[in-house]
């Protein structure tokens, strides 16, 4: 084998000009595909990582029907007291869960005693929520962020802070109706500002889940969702599959499970945009893979056709059709490897720049966040893998066709 | 044991609808050690029979023993198989691996056709560079020497396995006629020291004086063989 790479070196050095061209072309593929993955993913890991850390979590648990209804934040769809604590119970006992928060949401009427508007409410329990949350308290763009809120208090989305001209420590009014239709409403000092993330939740305020309670009469216990956190989000998929396991003993009067389990992208428009990203990238590669192809075969098909007459004399001198074959496809792998390896390099050291350079975009209404471009090994290797075998197969046709060759007139050929 | 040995040789070429009888049912045979000259005007067959001898072309019909082995039917492995360990190939135009050395040229055979282990290939090696005076150039490529040298590599290439048997269409074809003389003489000096046997296709003069056998070709068929002189002037 090491002949084999011995001569195939030689031969692709015979050709220098050539051979460099065609591993420029290799490497700029590799470049673009690596840096597009880099870029791509830093981007999405920022915006699913703001998604998740700042609102949804990673996974949520309803009440079988909320999802479908969730719009109109239906109070009649709530979790009661025997399912919570199955709930509760489960993700106690689950090691991949980091943090849960209970939430009750609800839609209420919101007044400065000047002007009325509607907005969605998240009441929570602030110690659980900014632990399955972490980022939220960073979205308060005023006021005091530590320990999110207390009781009687609230934080309005900016949108309707700038809208209402309301200042921190404004009193304002909540009025609400309960699942029985009797309406209620209750005083709350502006605790502070929040600023407004894109997707469904990106505009609620925030009370304390005891004063949601006060507003709606909730006995006892009821709440609309649970917010997981999990101690590595790429176990979502998994951990949602032996939770809805698990959560299915439990049904209702049909017999049908009483709770839903979804996972973030199921729960936010971004993922769409996630899946774009997915997609683009896979066409970054195929069109990777066309390059490399085309650029291997092309080059590899004039090394056999220059070389017809040096093919006739190793065939003669008794060269098998196998060895010949495997000194083309040597050929092929090598032009592979070079380019990919220079692109790798050139990858890295674009990527390592991009972070020192920390260029900033904005995105939607979210400004001033810093590009962050990193790539996994296992990226990095599937790219090196996917080239070196693509050059491999480039090469194979002519490969095939010099090893075929009949060696009289291979011989002939001038 | 006869070296070769040809019965009713038939090489068909059939082009459209027209059929060239290259080789008409031809018949001999060589002996070992011999320094034989197939000779001829072009298109006489020579080069087709020495390509049938030399298992690159299979016979249409007939019956074809080399080194006491039928090479009628053999399939394109088993040919390269056969070549690679008993036939050596001296081309009019030298035909060495233009990126190998002229050391790695000879090697060649040894390391990818018959893969001897590296202190047995590299004695072997230094003892052809020797025979054919060219340990001084081992180490320069081909375009780096000159045309009766590149010969004299192509000999030591064809030699260096050991073959019972060399074949040479034109060797000296494409030298001055000094350098044809030194290439003739080398080739007889081998086959005293290793006793191969050499065949050629000529259409020299120079070659065909110096060969002991001397066969002649013409459309196809064997016209008569002869004792040459054998090189006594080389």
């Amino acid at each position: 084998m090491y002949n084999i790479l011995k001569i195939a070196a030689r031969n692709l050095q015979r050709y220098k000009r050539r051979t460099l061209l065609t591993s420029l072309l290799i490497t700029l593929g590799v470049v673009s595909v690596l840096l597009f993955i880099s870029v791509s993913g830093s981007f999405k890991a920022m915006m699913i990582g703001q998604i998740t850390d700042s609102m949804l979590g990673h996974l949520q648990i309803h009440r079988k029907g909320y999802i479908a209804s969730m719009d109109s934040l239906p109070l009649n769809r709530n979790l009661q007291g025997k399912q919570i604590a199955v709930a509760k119970k489960l993700l106690e006992n689950t090691d991949t869960v980091e943090a849960y928060s209970m939430r009750i949401k609800f839609g209420a009427m919101f007044s400065n005693y000047s002007e009325t508007t509607n907005v969605r409410l998240n009441a929570v329990t602030p110690e659980r929520e900014m632990q399955t949350v972490p980022m939220l308290t960073k979205r308060i763009i005023k006021g005091k962020k530590e320990g999110l809120l207390n009781k009687g208090e609230i934080l309005v989305p900016e949108l309707v802070a700038k809208g209402m001209k309301i200042k921190l420590g404004d009193t304002i009014v909540l009025v609400a109706t309960n699942k029985d239709g009797s309406v209620n409403g209750q005083p709350f000092v502006v605790r502070g500002v929040l600023e407004g993330i894109s997707g469904p939740g990106g505009r609620d305020s925030y009370i304390h889940i005891d004063d949601a309670r006060t507003l709606l009469r909730i006995e006892g216990k009821e709440i609309s969702e649970i917010a997981v956190r999990l101690k590595n989000m790429d176990s979502t998929p998994v951990v949602i599959d032996a939770m809805k396991q698990e959560l299915s003993t439990l049904k209702n009067a049909k017999g049908k499970p009483v709770f839903e389990v979804h996972g973030w992208e199921k729960l936010s428009p971004f993922s769409k945009i996630a899946d774009m990203i997915d997609l683009m990238t896979l066409f970054i590669k195929i069109m990777l893979v066309a390059i490399v192809l085309v650029s291997i075969m092309n080059v590899m098909v004039m090394a056999v056709y220059e070389r017809i007459n040096e093919i006739g004399t190793i065939a003669a001198i008794g060269t098998t059709p196998g060895k010949i074959m495997a000194l083309f496809l040597t050929e092929g792998l090598l032009l592979g490897v070079l380019g990919t390896l220079i692109g790798v390099g050139i990858s890295l050291i674009a990527i390592f720049i991009l972070n020192l350079a920390e260029i900033s975009f904005d995105f939607g209404r979210q400004q001033g966040l810093i590009l962050s471009p990193s790539i996994a090994p296992e990226d990095i290797i599937m790219v090196m893998a996917m080239v070196i075998a693509i050059a491999v197969l480039g090469s194979l046709q002519p490969a095939w066709k010099a090893a075929k060759m009949d060696p009289i007139t291979a011989l002939r050929h001038v | 044991m006869t070296i070769v040995a040809a019965e009713q040789l038939t090489k068909n070429y059939v082009t459209g609808d027209i059929t060239v009888q290259a080789i008409q049912g031809i018949e001999f045979s060589i002996e070992p050690a011999s320094f034989v000259s197939f000779v001829g005007p072009s298109g006489s067959g020579k080069s087709t029979l020495l390509n049938m001898i030399g298992c690159l072309d299979p016979p249409t019909n007939g019956r074809l023993k080399v080194v006491g082995q039928d090479v009628t039917r053999l399939s394109p492995t088993e040919s390269a198989a056969f070549r690679g360990k008993h036939i050596g190939f001296i081309f009019q135009d030298f035909n060495l691996i233009p990126v190998l050395t002229v050391f790695e040229n000879i090697e060649y055979p040894l390391l990818m056709v018959q893969n001897w282990p590296v202190r047995k290939r590299r004695q072997q090696v230094e003892k052809m560079l020797e025979a054919v005076d060219m340990q001084d150039q081992a180490r320069k490529y081909p375009n780096q020497i000159s045309g009766g040298q590149k010969q004299r590599v192509a000999v030591a290439r064809a030699l260096v396995t050991k073959a019972e048997l060399v074949l040479a269409d034109e060797p000296t074809a494409n030298l001055d006629r000094k350098t044809a003389n030194r290439i003739i003489g080398l080739m007889k000096a081998m086959r005293d020291e290793f006793s191969t046997t050499f065949i050629f296709s000529t259409h020299d003069p120079k070659v065909v004086k110096n060969a002991e056998i001397i066969y002649t070709l013409e459309d196809g068929k064997l016209l008569q063989s002869e004792n040459g002189q054998g090189g006594d002037d080389v």
